[in-house]
Protein backbone atom coordinates (compact mmCIF):
# COMPACT_ATOMS: atom_id res chain seq x y z
CA UNK A 1 0.00 0.00 0.00
CA UNK A 2 1.46 3.34 -0.68
CA UNK A 3 1.74 5.86 2.10
CA UNK A 4 -0.51 8.67 2.25
CA UNK A 5 0.83 10.45 5.16
CA UNK A 6 4.17 10.59 6.54
CA UNK A 7 5.34 13.04 9.59
CA UNK A 8 9.30 13.60 10.13
CA UNK A 9 10.61 14.75 12.79
CA UNK A 10 7.42 16.42 14.29
CA UNK A 11 8.42 19.38 17.55
CA UNK A 12 5.96 21.50 18.58
CA UNK A 13 6.82 24.04 21.34
CA UNK A 14 3.96 26.39 23.22
CA UNK A 15 6.57 29.15 24.65
CA UNK A 16 9.18 27.22 25.93
CA UNK A 17 7.17 23.82 26.45
CA UNK A 18 7.87 21.08 24.54
CA UNK A 19 4.72 19.22 23.46
CA UNK A 20 5.41 17.55 20.41
CA UNK A 21 9.06 15.73 20.16
CA UNK A 22 10.71 14.48 17.41
CA UNK A 23 7.39 12.16 16.11
CA UNK A 24 7.91 10.41 12.75
CA UNK A 25 6.13 7.99 11.47
CA UNK A 26 3.91 6.92 8.15
CA UNK A 27 0.14 5.86 7.76
CA UNK A 28 -0.42 3.79 3.95
CA UNK A 29 -4.08 4.08 2.45
CA UNK A 30 -6.71 2.73 3.85
CA UNK A 31 -4.93 2.21 7.38
CA UNK A 32 -6.72 2.69 10.70
CA UNK A 33 -3.94 4.03 13.47
CA UNK A 34 -4.88 4.66 16.74
CA UNK A 35 -3.32 7.31 18.62
CA UNK A 36 -3.11 6.64 23.09
CA UNK A 37 -1.45 8.42 25.38
CA UNK A 38 -2.19 10.35 28.75
CA UNK A 39 -3.99 13.16 29.15
CA UNK A 40 -2.07 16.27 28.22
CA UNK A 41 0.38 13.84 26.20
CA UNK A 42 -0.32 16.54 22.71
CA UNK A 43 -2.72 13.80 21.06
CA UNK A 44 -5.21 16.78 19.96
CA UNK A 45 -2.03 19.41 18.88
CA UNK A 46 -0.60 15.99 16.74
CA UNK A 47 -4.10 16.29 14.56
CA UNK A 48 -4.03 19.32 14.72
CA UNK A 49 -0.91 19.63 13.34
CA UNK A 50 -1.24 16.90 11.01
CA UNK A 51 -4.03 19.15 9.57
CA UNK A 52 -1.93 22.14 9.48
CA UNK A 53 -3.17 24.31 12.48
CA UNK A 54 -0.48 24.76 14.43
CA UNK A 55 2.69 25.80 13.82
CA UNK A 56 5.90 23.33 13.78
CA UNK A 57 9.15 21.71 13.38
CA UNK A 58 9.94 19.09 10.61
CA UNK A 59 7.59 17.79 8.00
CA UNK A 60 4.19 16.87 7.34
CA UNK A 61 3.85 15.38 4.34
CA UNK A 62 1.11 14.00 2.55
CA UNK A 63 0.43 12.46 -0.70
CA UNK A 64 -0.25 14.88 -3.37
CA UNK A 65 -4.15 15.62 -3.71
CA UNK A 66 -4.96 14.09 -0.70
CA UNK A 67 -7.76 15.63 1.23
CA UNK A 68 -9.11 15.46 5.26
CA UNK A 69 -11.60 15.62 7.17
CA UNK A 70 -11.33 16.62 10.92
CA UNK A 71 -13.24 15.84 13.97
CA UNK A 72 -12.53 17.51 16.84
CA UNK A 73 -13.57 16.16 20.35
CA UNK A 74 -15.34 19.02 21.49
CA UNK A 75 -16.87 21.94 20.46
CA UNK A 76 -18.86 24.14 22.55
CA UNK A 77 -21.60 24.69 20.96
CA UNK A 78 -22.97 28.44 21.89
CA UNK A 79 -27.10 27.86 22.06
CA UNK A 80 -27.15 31.48 21.57
CA UNK A 81 -26.29 31.38 17.65
CA UNK A 82 -29.52 29.77 15.47
CA UNK A 83 -27.60 27.54 13.22
CA UNK A 84 -27.93 24.31 12.57
CA UNK A 85 -26.69 20.90 11.12
CA UNK A 86 -27.47 21.81 7.92
CA UNK A 87 -26.32 25.65 7.66
CA UNK A 88 -22.77 23.97 8.75
CA UNK A 89 -23.30 21.56 5.68
CA UNK A 90 -24.45 23.80 3.65
CA UNK A 91 -21.87 26.39 4.20
CA UNK A 92 -19.05 23.68 4.12
CA UNK A 93 -20.40 22.58 0.99
CA UNK A 94 -20.40 25.88 -0.89
CA UNK A 95 -16.77 26.63 0.11
CA UNK A 96 -15.75 23.18 -1.26
CA UNK A 97 -18.01 23.10 -4.32
CA UNK A 98 -20.36 20.78 -3.47
CA UNK A 99 -23.93 20.79 -3.53
CA UNK A 100 -27.04 19.63 -2.12
CA UNK A 101 -26.53 15.77 -3.86
CA UNK A 102 -23.09 15.18 -1.78
CA UNK A 103 -24.82 17.08 1.01
CA UNK A 104 -27.90 14.34 1.04
CA UNK A 105 -25.24 11.42 0.46
CA UNK A 106 -23.15 12.31 3.73
CA UNK A 107 -26.50 12.56 5.58
CA UNK A 108 -27.70 9.43 4.65
CA UNK A 109 -24.41 7.45 5.09
CA UNK A 110 -24.44 9.13 8.54
CA UNK A 111 -27.58 8.11 9.87
CA UNK A 112 -28.66 12.00 10.36
CA UNK A 113 -32.69 12.47 10.20
CA UNK A 114 -34.23 15.93 8.99
CA UNK A 115 -34.71 16.93 12.66
CA UNK A 116 -31.19 16.32 13.44
CA UNK A 117 -30.37 18.19 10.45
CA UNK A 118 -32.75 20.98 11.40
CA UNK A 119 -32.14 21.25 15.10
CA UNK A 120 -29.78 24.29 16.42
CA UNK A 121 -26.15 22.45 16.93
CA UNK A 122 -27.04 24.15 20.81
CA UNK A 123 -29.48 21.58 21.29
CA UNK A 124 -28.57 18.15 19.92
CA UNK A 125 -27.49 15.26 22.00
CA UNK A 126 -24.09 14.48 22.34
CA UNK A 127 -24.35 11.22 20.28
CA UNK A 128 -26.04 13.35 17.44
CA UNK A 129 -23.87 16.08 17.79
CA UNK A 130 -21.06 13.84 17.38
CA UNK A 131 -22.91 12.28 14.18
CA UNK A 132 -23.02 15.91 12.87
CA UNK A 133 -19.12 16.49 13.14
CA UNK A 134 -18.78 13.31 11.32
CA UNK A 135 -21.25 13.91 8.54
CA UNK A 136 -19.38 17.26 8.33
CA UNK A 137 -16.17 15.79 8.04
CA UNK A 138 -17.33 13.37 5.38
CA UNK A 139 -18.69 16.01 2.82
CA UNK A 140 -16.61 16.12 -0.15
CA UNK A 141 -15.56 12.16 0.17
CA UNK A 142 -11.85 12.87 2.28
CA UNK A 143 -9.11 10.19 2.01
CA UNK A 144 -8.10 10.89 5.10
CA UNK A 145 -10.26 11.42 8.69
CA UNK A 146 -8.87 12.47 12.18
CA UNK A 147 -11.08 11.42 14.80
CA UNK A 148 -10.47 13.21 18.20
CA UNK A 149 -12.01 11.01 20.92
CA UNK A 150 -15.10 10.56 19.35
CA UNK A 151 -16.35 8.58 22.40
CA UNK A 152 -15.51 10.89 24.90
CA UNK A 153 -18.50 11.95 27.36
CA UNK A 154 -20.52 8.59 25.71
CA UNK A 155 -22.16 5.54 27.15
CA UNK A 156 -20.71 1.99 26.90
CA UNK A 157 -23.60 0.99 24.08
CA UNK A 158 -22.79 4.57 22.61
CA UNK A 159 -18.84 4.07 22.37
CA UNK A 160 -19.89 0.91 20.50
CA UNK A 161 -22.10 2.07 18.33
CA UNK A 162 -19.69 4.92 17.30
CA UNK A 163 -17.15 2.48 16.57
CA UNK A 164 -19.25 0.37 14.87
CA UNK A 165 -19.93 3.66 12.38
CA UNK A 166 -16.60 4.41 12.33
CA UNK A 167 -15.36 0.50 11.03
CA UNK A 168 -18.24 0.89 8.56
CA UNK A 169 -17.83 4.05 6.92
CA UNK A 170 -13.83 3.09 7.00
CA UNK A 171 -15.25 0.01 4.71
CA UNK A 172 -17.69 1.57 2.51
CA UNK A 173 -15.40 4.55 1.83
CA UNK A 174 -12.07 2.99 1.56
CA UNK A 175 -10.93 5.84 4.09
CA UNK A 176 -7.70 6.18 6.15
CA UNK A 177 -8.46 6.76 9.85
CA UNK A 178 -6.74 8.51 12.55
CA UNK A 179 -8.47 8.20 15.99
CA UNK A 180 -7.63 9.56 19.17
CA UNK A 181 -8.75 6.89 21.63
CA UNK A 182 -7.98 6.13 25.75
CA UNK A 183 -9.60 2.84 25.27
CA UNK A 184 -6.68 0.32 24.96
CA UNK A 185 -9.61 -2.74 24.45
CA UNK A 186 -10.36 -0.86 21.14
CA UNK A 187 -7.10 -0.22 19.52
CA UNK A 188 -6.92 -3.53 20.18
CA UNK A 189 -10.16 -4.46 17.99
CA UNK A 190 -9.97 -2.09 15.60
CA UNK A 191 -6.53 -0.56 14.61
CA UNK A 192 -4.16 -2.00 12.51
CA UNK A 193 -1.56 0.36 14.10
CA UNK A 194 -0.95 1.88 16.89
CA UNK A 195 0.70 5.49 18.19
CA UNK A 196 2.05 5.66 21.53
CA UNK A 197 2.22 9.47 22.13
CA UNK A 198 3.62 11.13 25.69
CA UNK A 199 5.12 14.51 23.84
CA UNK A 200 7.44 11.79 22.00
CA UNK A 201 6.23 8.82 20.23
CA UNK A 202 6.82 5.90 22.67
CA UNK A 203 5.52 3.38 20.10
CA UNK A 204 4.40 2.71 16.82
CA UNK A 205 3.41 -0.39 14.85
CA UNK A 206 0.72 -3.32 15.33
CA UNK A 207 -1.05 -3.34 18.49
CA UNK A 208 -0.45 -6.98 19.73
CA UNK A 209 3.21 -6.23 18.58
CA UNK A 210 4.13 -3.28 20.59
CA UNK A 211 1.99 -2.37 23.18
CA UNK A 212 3.64 -4.58 25.85
CA UNK A 213 2.72 -3.87 29.73
CA UNK A 214 6.16 -2.41 30.37
CA UNK A 215 5.38 -0.28 27.87
CA UNK A 216 1.54 0.99 28.10
CA UNK A 217 2.70 1.57 32.35
CA UNK A 218 5.73 3.89 31.18
CA UNK A 219 3.19 5.30 28.58
CA UNK A 220 0.45 5.81 31.37
CA UNK A 221 2.78 6.67 34.15
CA UNK A 222 1.41 3.48 36.18
CA UNK A 223 -2.23 4.99 36.00
CA UNK A 224 -5.00 2.53 35.87
CA UNK A 225 -6.78 2.39 32.60
CA UNK A 226 -10.10 1.41 31.22
CA UNK A 227 -10.41 -1.39 28.61
CA UNK A 228 -8.16 -4.29 29.09
CA UNK A 229 -5.23 -5.25 27.55
CA UNK A 230 -4.98 -8.73 25.85
CA UNK A 231 -2.20 -11.08 27.22
CA UNK B 1 -41.69 66.60 3.32
CA UNK B 2 -38.36 68.15 1.19
CA UNK B 3 -36.56 66.44 -1.12
CA UNK B 4 -33.49 66.35 1.33
CA UNK B 5 -35.62 64.27 3.80
CA UNK B 6 -36.79 61.81 1.36
CA UNK B 7 -33.40 61.24 0.50
CA UNK B 8 -32.41 61.04 4.49
CA UNK B 9 -35.39 58.29 4.98
CA UNK B 10 -34.69 56.11 2.21
CA UNK B 11 -30.57 56.33 3.05
CA UNK B 12 -31.75 55.55 6.74
CA UNK B 13 -33.74 52.58 5.63
CA UNK B 14 -30.87 51.01 3.19
CA UNK B 15 -28.56 51.73 6.27
CA UNK B 16 -30.70 49.88 8.65
CA UNK B 17 -30.76 46.93 6.35
CA UNK B 18 -27.38 46.38 6.15
CA UNK B 19 -27.22 47.16 10.06
CA UNK B 20 -29.43 43.97 10.58
CA UNK B 21 -27.38 42.12 8.62
CA UNK B 22 -23.84 42.74 9.68
CA UNK B 23 -25.36 42.73 13.65
CA UNK B 24 -26.86 39.72 13.31
CA UNK B 25 -23.07 37.97 12.50
CA UNK B 26 -21.45 39.91 15.37
CA UNK B 27 -23.78 39.06 17.75
CA UNK B 28 -23.63 35.38 16.61
CA UNK B 29 -19.53 36.09 16.59
CA UNK B 30 -20.26 37.54 20.12
CA UNK B 31 -18.40 40.18 19.74
CA UNK B 32 -21.15 43.22 20.35
CA UNK B 33 -19.78 45.14 22.96
CA UNK B 34 -16.26 45.06 20.92
CA UNK B 35 -18.13 46.41 18.26
CA UNK B 36 -19.74 49.04 20.19
CA UNK B 37 -15.67 50.35 21.10
CA UNK B 38 -14.80 50.74 17.43
CA UNK B 39 -18.44 52.70 16.79
CA UNK B 40 -17.19 55.05 19.65
CA UNK B 41 -13.75 55.13 17.82
CA UNK B 42 -15.67 57.25 15.39
CA UNK B 43 -15.96 60.41 18.01
CA UNK B 44 -12.42 61.45 18.27
CA UNK B 45 -12.64 61.71 13.87
CA UNK B 46 -15.84 63.68 14.39
CA UNK B 47 -14.60 65.75 16.84
CA UNK B 48 -11.06 66.82 14.69
CA UNK B 49 -13.30 67.19 11.66
CA UNK B 50 -15.09 69.79 13.52
CA UNK B 51 -12.35 71.65 14.96
CA UNK B 52 -10.11 71.65 11.56
CA UNK B 53 -13.37 72.09 9.58
CA UNK B 54 -13.46 69.21 7.12
CA UNK B 55 -16.36 66.46 6.15
CA UNK B 56 -17.38 65.20 9.71
CA UNK B 57 -17.55 61.40 8.10
CA UNK B 58 -13.70 61.75 6.49
CA UNK B 59 -12.75 62.15 10.03
CA UNK B 60 -15.45 59.68 11.55
CA UNK B 61 -13.60 57.09 8.49
CA UNK B 62 -10.06 57.48 9.56
CA UNK B 63 -10.42 57.06 13.04
CA UNK B 64 -12.73 53.91 13.06
CA UNK B 65 -10.23 52.14 10.55
CA UNK B 66 -7.88 52.46 13.09
CA UNK B 67 -10.05 51.29 15.99
CA UNK B 68 -11.03 48.33 13.21
CA UNK B 69 -7.11 47.53 12.74
CA UNK B 70 -6.91 47.87 16.75
CA UNK B 71 -10.10 45.41 17.76
CA UNK B 72 -8.87 43.19 14.96
CA UNK B 73 -5.71 42.47 16.33
CA UNK B 74 -6.45 42.85 20.07
CA UNK B 75 -9.25 40.18 19.09
CA UNK B 76 -6.19 37.50 17.81
CA UNK B 77 -4.50 37.70 20.74
CA UNK B 78 -7.53 36.06 22.64
CA UNK B 79 -7.95 36.25 26.64
CA UNK B 80 -8.52 38.65 29.38
CA UNK B 81 -5.53 40.74 28.79
CA UNK B 82 -7.45 42.12 25.04
CA UNK B 83 -10.93 42.32 26.73
CA UNK B 84 -9.53 45.06 29.60
CA UNK B 85 -7.53 46.69 26.27
CA UNK B 86 -10.99 47.00 24.65
CA UNK B 87 -12.53 48.47 27.03
CA UNK B 88 -9.57 51.10 27.47
CA UNK B 89 -9.57 51.52 23.91
CA UNK B 90 -13.44 52.37 24.42
CA UNK B 91 -13.17 54.60 27.39
CA UNK B 92 -9.92 56.57 25.96
CA UNK B 93 -11.92 57.42 22.73
CA UNK B 94 -14.59 58.84 24.87
CA UNK B 95 -12.51 61.02 26.47
CA UNK B 96 -10.45 61.90 23.69
CA UNK B 97 -13.42 62.62 21.69
CA UNK B 98 -15.65 64.73 23.65
CA UNK B 99 -12.12 67.04 24.63
CA UNK B 100 -11.12 67.96 21.04
CA UNK B 101 -14.76 68.13 20.01
CA UNK B 102 -15.85 71.85 20.22
CA UNK B 103 -18.89 71.93 22.85
CA UNK B 104 -21.32 73.57 20.02
CA UNK B 105 -21.10 70.54 18.10
CA UNK B 106 -20.60 67.61 20.69
CA UNK B 107 -24.49 66.77 21.22
CA UNK B 108 -24.28 65.77 17.42
CA UNK B 109 -21.75 64.05 17.08
CA UNK B 110 -22.75 62.35 20.17
CA UNK B 111 -26.38 61.83 19.07
CA UNK B 112 -26.56 62.43 15.42
CA UNK B 113 -27.92 64.96 13.03
CA UNK B 114 -25.03 66.72 11.81
CA UNK B 115 -25.33 68.44 8.41
CA UNK B 116 -28.23 67.57 5.88
CA UNK B 117 -27.94 64.83 3.20
CA UNK B 118 -26.49 65.96 0.04
CA UNK B 119 -27.24 64.11 -3.04
CA UNK B 120 -23.88 62.91 -3.23
CA UNK B 121 -24.22 61.89 0.52
CA UNK B 122 -27.06 59.83 -0.65
CA UNK B 123 -25.50 58.27 -3.51
CA UNK B 124 -22.27 57.70 -1.74
CA UNK B 125 -24.29 56.34 1.23
CA UNK B 126 -26.18 53.80 -1.16
CA UNK B 127 -23.39 52.59 -2.52
CA UNK B 128 -21.65 51.97 0.96
CA UNK B 129 -25.06 49.77 2.02
CA UNK B 130 -24.38 47.57 -1.45
CA UNK B 131 -20.67 47.16 -0.68
CA UNK B 132 -21.48 46.32 3.05
CA UNK B 133 -24.40 43.92 1.79
CA UNK B 134 -22.13 42.41 -0.83
CA UNK B 135 -19.20 41.68 1.62
CA UNK B 136 -21.27 39.90 3.94
CA UNK B 137 -23.17 37.96 1.25
CA UNK B 138 -19.84 36.79 0.07
CA UNK B 139 -18.44 36.09 3.59
CA UNK B 140 -21.43 34.34 4.96
CA UNK B 141 -20.31 30.64 4.75
CA UNK B 142 -16.80 31.32 6.36
CA UNK B 143 -18.31 33.90 8.92
CA UNK B 144 -20.48 30.62 9.80
CA UNK B 145 -17.84 27.87 9.82
CA UNK B 146 -15.68 30.14 11.92
CA UNK B 147 -18.64 31.07 14.05
CA UNK B 148 -18.77 27.56 14.86
CA UNK B 149 -15.67 26.03 15.38
CA UNK B 150 -12.08 28.29 14.31
CA UNK B 151 -9.83 25.05 14.07
CA UNK B 152 -12.88 23.20 11.74
CA UNK B 153 -13.16 26.69 9.35
CA UNK B 154 -9.12 26.55 9.59
CA UNK B 155 -9.13 22.94 9.06
CA UNK B 156 -11.02 24.16 5.26
CA UNK B 157 -7.98 26.21 4.61
CA UNK B 158 -10.33 29.14 5.49
CA UNK B 159 -8.35 32.40 6.41
CA UNK B 160 -10.37 33.10 8.95
CA UNK B 161 -8.00 36.31 10.00
CA UNK B 162 -8.92 37.57 6.90
CA UNK B 163 -12.75 36.84 6.67
CA UNK B 164 -12.90 38.46 9.95
CA UNK B 165 -11.04 42.00 9.44
CA UNK B 166 -13.00 42.22 5.94
CA UNK B 167 -16.03 41.94 8.15
CA UNK B 168 -14.94 44.76 10.56
CA UNK B 169 -14.40 46.58 7.75
CA UNK B 170 -18.06 46.07 6.68
CA UNK B 171 -18.87 46.58 10.27
CA UNK B 172 -16.85 50.21 10.28
CA UNK B 173 -18.27 51.47 7.30
CA UNK B 174 -21.99 50.13 8.90
CA UNK B 175 -21.05 52.36 11.30
CA UNK B 176 -20.26 55.18 9.22
CA UNK B 177 -23.52 55.02 7.03
CA UNK B 178 -25.27 55.36 10.77
CA UNK B 179 -23.53 58.28 12.07
CA UNK B 180 -24.89 61.12 10.52
CA UNK B 181 -28.22 59.75 11.81
CA UNK B 182 -27.67 58.15 15.34
CA UNK B 183 -24.15 60.33 16.24
CA UNK B 184 -20.88 57.92 18.04
CA UNK B 185 -22.65 57.35 21.50
CA UNK B 186 -25.67 55.27 19.98
CA UNK B 187 -24.93 54.32 16.50
CA UNK B 188 -23.63 51.44 17.89
CA UNK B 189 -27.08 50.55 18.98
CA UNK B 190 -28.66 50.08 15.73
CA UNK B 191 -26.12 47.18 15.23
CA UNK B 192 -26.96 45.84 18.79
CA UNK B 193 -30.76 45.69 19.40
CA UNK B 194 -32.14 45.01 16.06
CA UNK B 195 -30.60 41.26 16.11
CA UNK B 196 -31.23 41.25 20.18
CA UNK B 197 -34.85 40.98 19.36
CA UNK B 198 -34.54 38.94 16.28
CA UNK B 199 -32.78 36.14 18.06
CA UNK B 200 -35.54 36.10 20.68
CA UNK B 201 -37.78 35.32 17.78
CA UNK B 202 -36.11 33.62 15.42
CA UNK B 203 -35.25 29.75 15.86
CA UNK B 204 -33.75 29.77 12.43
CA UNK B 205 -30.44 31.74 10.52
CA UNK B 206 -32.60 32.21 7.76
CA UNK B 207 -35.50 34.13 9.63
CA UNK B 208 -32.73 35.48 12.20
CA UNK B 209 -30.70 37.72 10.07
CA UNK B 210 -34.41 38.48 7.85
CA UNK B 211 -35.69 39.55 10.97
CA UNK B 212 -33.22 41.50 12.11
CA UNK B 213 -32.89 43.76 8.68
CA UNK B 214 -36.77 44.12 8.96
CA UNK B 215 -36.77 45.11 13.13
CA UNK B 216 -33.85 47.35 12.21
CA UNK B 217 -35.91 48.97 9.24
CA UNK B 218 -39.23 49.44 11.04
CA UNK B 219 -36.70 51.16 14.28
CA UNK B 220 -35.67 53.77 12.06
CA UNK B 221 -38.67 53.95 10.16
CA UNK B 222 -41.15 54.82 13.07
CA UNK B 223 -37.90 56.77 14.18
CA UNK B 224 -38.23 58.79 11.40
CA UNK B 225 -42.10 59.29 11.30
CA UNK B 226 -42.17 59.98 15.33
CA UNK B 227 -39.03 62.48 15.53
CA UNK B 228 -41.05 64.35 12.75
CA UNK B 229 -44.01 64.58 14.28
CA UNK B 230 -43.18 65.53 17.33
CA UNK B 231 -40.31 67.49 16.73
CA UNK B 232 -37.89 65.01 18.71
CA UNK B 233 -34.25 64.33 18.16
CA UNK B 234 -34.13 61.91 15.51
CA UNK B 235 -31.31 59.33 17.02
CA UNK B 236 -32.62 59.22 19.99
CA UNK B 237 -35.69 58.48 19.19
CA UNK B 238 -34.80 55.60 16.80
CA UNK B 239 -32.56 54.06 19.60
CA UNK B 240 -35.59 54.21 22.08
CA UNK B 241 -38.14 52.61 19.35
CA UNK B 242 -35.60 49.86 18.74
CA UNK B 243 -35.55 49.14 22.50
CA UNK B 244 -39.12 48.99 23.26
CA UNK B 245 -39.41 46.70 20.15
CA UNK B 246 -36.77 44.32 22.68
CA UNK B 247 -38.94 45.04 25.56
CA UNK B 248 -42.11 43.85 23.40
CA UNK B 249 -40.10 40.75 22.17
CA UNK B 250 -39.21 39.85 25.98
CA UNK B 251 -42.81 38.83 26.10
CA UNK B 252 -42.25 35.72 23.78
CA UNK B 253 -40.73 32.62 24.91
CA UNK B 254 -36.50 31.90 23.57
CA UNK B 255 -37.49 29.51 20.62
CA UNK B 256 -35.63 26.01 21.34
CA UNK B 257 -34.23 27.07 24.48
CA UNK B 258 -35.72 23.56 26.28
CA UNK B 259 -34.86 20.00 26.08
CA UNK B 260 -33.22 17.90 23.26
CA UNK B 261 -34.34 16.84 19.99
CA UNK B 262 -35.77 12.92 21.05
Amino acid sequence: MAVILELKNVSVTFGHRMVLEDISFAVEEGEDVAIIGPNGSGKTVLLKTILGLIPHEGQVIWRPGATAGYVPQKIEADRSVPLNVRNLLESKAAIIGKGEKEIAEVVGRVGLTELMLTTQVGHLSGGQFQRALIAFALLGDPDVVLFDEPTASMDEPGEEQMYALIDRLQAEMGLTVLVVSHDISFVHRHAAKVLCLNHSGLCFGPPHGVLTPELLSKLFDGTTLYGHTHS
Amino acid sequence: MTAASILAVLLGLSAALVSGLVGSFALMKRMTLAGDVISHLALPGLGLAFLWHFPPLAGAAATLFIGIVLIDQLQRRGGLVPESAIGVVFVAALAVGTLVTPTEDLIDALFGGFGAITTTGFVLGILGCAVVAITIFVLRHKLILGIFSPDLARSLRIKLDRANFLYLCAFGLTVLLGLQFLGALLVGAMIIVPPAVARRLAGTLDRFLILSSLISMAAVGLGFAISARWHLPLGPTIVAVASVLFVMSLIKQTPGLKGHVA
